[in-house]
């Protein structure tokens, strides 16, 4: 695989820094290294080798390459990797991308799987996975809040927050159903048009 | 054997739900997963979810064993296809034309309007969890511990779920 080299795919805008011929054996080792690593989240790592280490993309580049993959549907980890793979060498590079960053975590939680499935109603087992749970529910949260400082930039957007949640949660409306509605309001809110600047009514 | 094409269909549609996260798909997840097809208990899948915070990469690697538990390690393999393959398709088309849509408009409209929507289904999955790990004081003191850990300091999320083992395994 790793001596199959060609030119990057042309980058518009000319953001990205000067990135040479990057091999399919290359990507798919970058992101195998980060799949294996990334403990806690994947995104501080993405940057620390694609941007810092390997210089594949500027930060600017990053940075909007993030914000279509936390727009878009799928995880960020992914999305980033197939955004990168696809920048780097076309759609081999994505596939490469992808499968190395997915391969590791996989692999460990197929052998999780079946040890939890022999040993996971043990005492011990069962005290130790109720207080990873409720780590894990403190978690998701902080990433809510986290997310939220940077993201919700006006009042309305905290309305279109709990709309979200008491549809789902209370209603139990089908998050499909709850996704289309809600984001649907919410995008028209924004919409381009008007004298109403974003981000000025905080 | 039979049950994979009913994966397919399932982790392929939960896919596209995955707005801001694989936490935004969880309601769905448990629905579909456990009260549809009892592939797994609730209190598995909460487990499931919560060990693979600890595994390294894409958080939603905990589906690989819903898929060997319902079907053996073909399930497990094509539900990470299904689960992925939808996005990655959608983030490949959208990926190649999102340059030239960096004038249009709607663009800004759409990350802003899908912001606070995708927030609130992350919080919608935190609920949903929370029903199936949050029982008592002790859980409740866990969580609340590791939101405000996190919030405060920079610490390895992981390690801090690894501590909720460790408080697990000394208090219950």
């Amino acid at each position: 695989m790793s001596e199959m080299v060609a030119k990057p795919v042309s980058q518009p805008e000319g953001t990205a820094p000067a990135v040479g011929v990057v091999s399919l054996g290359a990507i798919f080792w970058a992101f195998l290294i980060i799949g294996a690593t990334s403990f806690g989240g994947v995104v501080p790592y993405l940057r620390e080798h694609l941007v810092t280490r390997r210089k594949w993309l500027g930060d600017k580049e990053f940075v909007e390459l993030l914000s279509i993959s936390q727009t878009l549907p799928g995880l960020n980890a992914t999305n980033m990797a197939i955004l990168v793979g696809q920048k780097l060498r076309g759609i081999g590079g994505a596939i490469a991308a992808v499968v190395g960053i997915c391969l590791p975590g996989g692999i460990l939680m197929f052998i999780v799987g079946i040890v939890y499935r022999a040993h996971g109603d043990h005492a011990w087992a069962t005290s130790a996975l109720k207080g990873v749970a409720a780590a894990s529910v403190g978690l998701v949260l902080s990433t809510v809040v986290q997310l939220g400082r940077t993201s919700l930039v006006q009042r309305i957007d905290f309305v279109f927050v709990a709309l979200t949640v008491i549809a789902v949660n209370r209603l139990h409306i089908p998050v499909p159903w709850a996704l289309i509605g809600v984001g649907l309001l919410a995008v028209l809110w924004h919409r381009p048009s008007g004298d109403r600047r974003d981000g000025e009514t905080r | 054997m039979n049950q994979i094409p009913a994966l397919l269909r399932v982790f392929a549609y939960l896919s596209l739900l995955t707005v801001g996260g694989g936490m935004a798909a969880f309601p769905e997840l448990k629905d579909l997963t456990v009260d549809v097809h009892a592939w797994l208990t609730f209190p598995q899948l909460v487990h499931l979810y919560s060990v693979g915070q600890l595994a390294p990469g894409p958080n939603m690697m905990m589906i690989v064993p819903i898929g060997d538990w319902a079907a053996g390690p073909l399930g497990a393999i094509l539900v990470v296809l299904a689960f992925f393959g939808p996005t990655s398709l959608l983030t490949f088309v959208v990926g190649r034309g999102w340059a030239k849509l960096e004038n249009w408009p709607w663009r800004r409209s759409i990350q802003q309007g899908l912001a606070p929507v995708s927030i609130g289904l992350l919080l919608a999955g935190c609920f949903t969890m929370a029903k199936g790990a949050i029982f008592g004081l002790e859980t409740a003191a866990i969580a609340v511990g590791v939101l405000l850990m996190l919030l405060q300091y920079k610490v390895n999320p992981a390690l801090l779920v690894l501590g909720g083992a460790l408080v697990g395994l000394l208090s219950f």
